[in-house]
């Protein structure tokens, strides 16, 4: 009996243990995070003492007058963003839209393997393809086009170099496509088979269903899939260092080269020698690490909110 | 509104059933014209000097990369003996033990933690190990490397363990046994090939990481002696020869990318066949 008990007291701190060690690892996990944000501002202070609020807004990046300022490379992030999103939602929406609704199971089941694949090839790789296969692709071929059919918008004039935002952009759409068709391929296959079989029983086509029903039904979901891929594109940092052309400079051409926030950082980091530049480079990936963590916490949040309100349906 | 015509209706679903159709295939294309490339180029650098020697000066035959692939193997065995089993435990606390307040926000963090780019993590951990040890280190490599691996296998355990049924759990400890000899004996054993992907699937991920290694292992064109100095490895290589001028050092960088794009895929490819299996059953 005595042994018995001694045994029990045993198990029962031994499980308390194991407990606490798993808390433990878990703890790890908000440790790093707020690690991160604590080893940034510490580290940034420097350039955050000497430029102030003046640093998100100038557009001067001098190494040598020690003169820095983030609006150049945090208008790079946002327009190459703007351009991989504009290109991968409505893309990765028809995307789904033939993996549930049109293609016979096996070829569904092929591509959609295809289109995760991509996401697995890692950024490296895609920079190097961008480099020296797609953008002499897109000086021979793209570009021209577009220069002669929408040149007279400022978009698209200058000389078609290849690299560049616009090619930036493109690349990144291709790497965040498979993130945001698979989040809407989940939400196309949420809709009830019923209410979908009805639509088609009163006659509407596949578009018709799809946009009418499908569409609104998974709407929320949308959203959530495309606050996914904005994080991914924001921070992308190596295959848009190979093709961006890293210029501190805002042109109106997307012809043009440019750089963003993680292209700097990536380009300049092991460059920099005195102690102000590195801090503005810091700083620099500190603003990147705030917009990354408020697109991923709305997103999560978000994405929350609809599975809760699925539930109660 | 007047009501449209059935044939402009079915003619207007006709065209978006065509262009969903080209999306699919422009998928596909960009896919396979990315992998034909790299394999394509690629495969002219590999040589028996690649896997073996050590890089050469620009213009010298012979270079190779195998400092690189040594060193990153190096990192990888490092970061793995960390990420691994601090990400599974962190997925155990989720799972068996996560269903309050503190889980919740681990919970909440993991999912954050996955979407921050890799190059923060870098940063990071440069901050953190390079500063205050004054050089760079393929140890700062590893732990930035682990860092990434970190959330990824700690979301994958906890989805995984979630899936063992629970009244598995309750025999085991209606037998009497502890509780947490009910989770290493019983639920990892439930769970152990869902367990094995996710941890392939971390290694894949972060195997093809290049940023979060620029700013703490660099890269060295020698042979990585010790990880308490900087440390040659393939993906920063293959940015560091991409970006020269040197036409050799280019085509070795794209035989780096078509070794790292070849291993990546396969570990994916793998694990695919594994989940098969299991769903099978």
């Amino acid at each position: 009996m005595t042994r018995l008990a001694g045994k029990k007291k045993r198990h029962k701190s031994a499980d308390r243990l194991f407990q606490y060690f798993s808390a433990l690892c878990g703890l790890l996990l908000l440790l790093v995070m707020a690690g991160i944000l604590f080893e940034l501002i510490r580290n940034s202070q420097p350039s955050i003492s000497r430029f102030g609020l003046k640093f998100l807004v100038s557009t001067s990046w001098d190494p040598v007058t020690g003169q820095f300022g983030a609006l150049t490379s945090i208008y790079g992030t946002l327009v190459s963003t703007f351009i991989a999103m504009s290109i991968s939602l409505p893309l990765s929406l028809v995307i789904a839209l033939f993996l549930v609704e049109l293609a016979p199971p096996i070829l569904a089941k092929f591509v959609g393997y295809a289109i995760e694949l991509l996401a697995a090839i890692p950024s490296i790789i895609y920079g190097m393809w961008g480099l020296f296969v797609f953008a002499p692709f897109m000086s021979q071929h793209v570009q021209p086009g577009l220069n002669k059919t929408l040149g007279f918008l400022p978009l698209f004039q200058g000389p078609p170099m290849g690299i560049g935002m616009l090619t930036a952009g493109i690349i990144l759409s291709l790497m965040v496509l498979p993130f945001t068709s698979a989040v809407m391929r989940d939400v196309f296959q949420m809709v009830p088979a019923v209410v979908k079989e009805s639509a088609f029983g009163l006659g509407a086509t596949t578009w018709e269903v799809t946009r009418k029903v499908t569409l609104r039904y998974g709407l929320q979901g949308l959203l959530g899939a495309s606050f996914l891929g904005l994080g991914r594109a924001v921070g992308e940092t190596m295959a848009v260092t190979f093709v961006i052309g890293n210029d501190h400079r805002i042109s109106a051409s997307l012809f043009a080269a440019g750089n963003s926030i993680a292209s700097t950082l990536a380009n300049e980091f092991t460059e920099a020698s005195d102690k102000l530049y590195l801090s503005a480079l810091i700083e620099l990936g500190l603003v990147l690490f705030l917009i990354t963590l408020i697109i991923q916490a709305l997103a999560q949040l978000w994405l929350k909110r609809i599975e809760k309100g699925a539930g109660k349906r | 509104m007047r009501p449209k015509s059935k044939k402009t209706r079915h003619g207007f679903d006709l065209l978006v059933k065509f262009l969903s159709s080209i999306a699919a295939l422009i998928g596909i294309i960009f896919l396979v014209w990315i992998i034909f490339e790299v394999a394509a180029r690629g495969v002219k650098a590999l040589d028996w000097n690649f896997f073996v020697a050590p890089p050469t000066p620009p213009g010298t035959e012979g270079g190779g990369v195998a400092n690189a692939i040594l060193g990153t193997l190096a990192m990888l065995i490092l970061a793995s003996l960390i990420g691994v089993p601090t990400g599974i435990f962190a997925g155990v606390y989720l799972a068996e033990f996560g269903d309050n307040r503190f889980g919740e926000a681990v919970r909440f963090a993991s999912k954050v933690m996955m979407g921050i780019p890799s190059i923060i993590v870098g940063l990071f951990v440069y901050a953190l190990l390079v500063l205050s040890t004054g050089h760079f280190s393929g140890f700062a490599g590893a732990l930035a490397l682990a860092i990434i691996m970190l959330p990824i296998i700690a979301r994958t355990t906890e989805d995984m363990l979630a899936l063992v049924p629970n009244a598995l759990r309750e025999s085991a400890l209606a037998l009497g046994s502890p509780g947490w000899k009910m989770t290493l004996a019983i639920v990892f054993r439930a769970a152990r090939s869902g367990l094995i992907t996710g941890v392939l699937l971390a290694v894949a991920r972060v195997s093809g990481e290049t940023a979060p290694l620029l700013f703490t292992a660099l890269n060295s064109p020698f042979w990585p002696k010790s990880l308490n100095q900087p440390t040659a490895n393939l993906t920063v290589t293959i940015f560091n020869y991409a970006m020269s001028p040197y036409r050799d050092w280019q085509q070795i960088a794209w035989g780096a990318s078509l070794l790292i794009m070849a291993a990546v895929l396969t570990l994916n490819i793998f694990m695919r066949i594994v989940l098969r299996e299991r769903k099978k059953k």
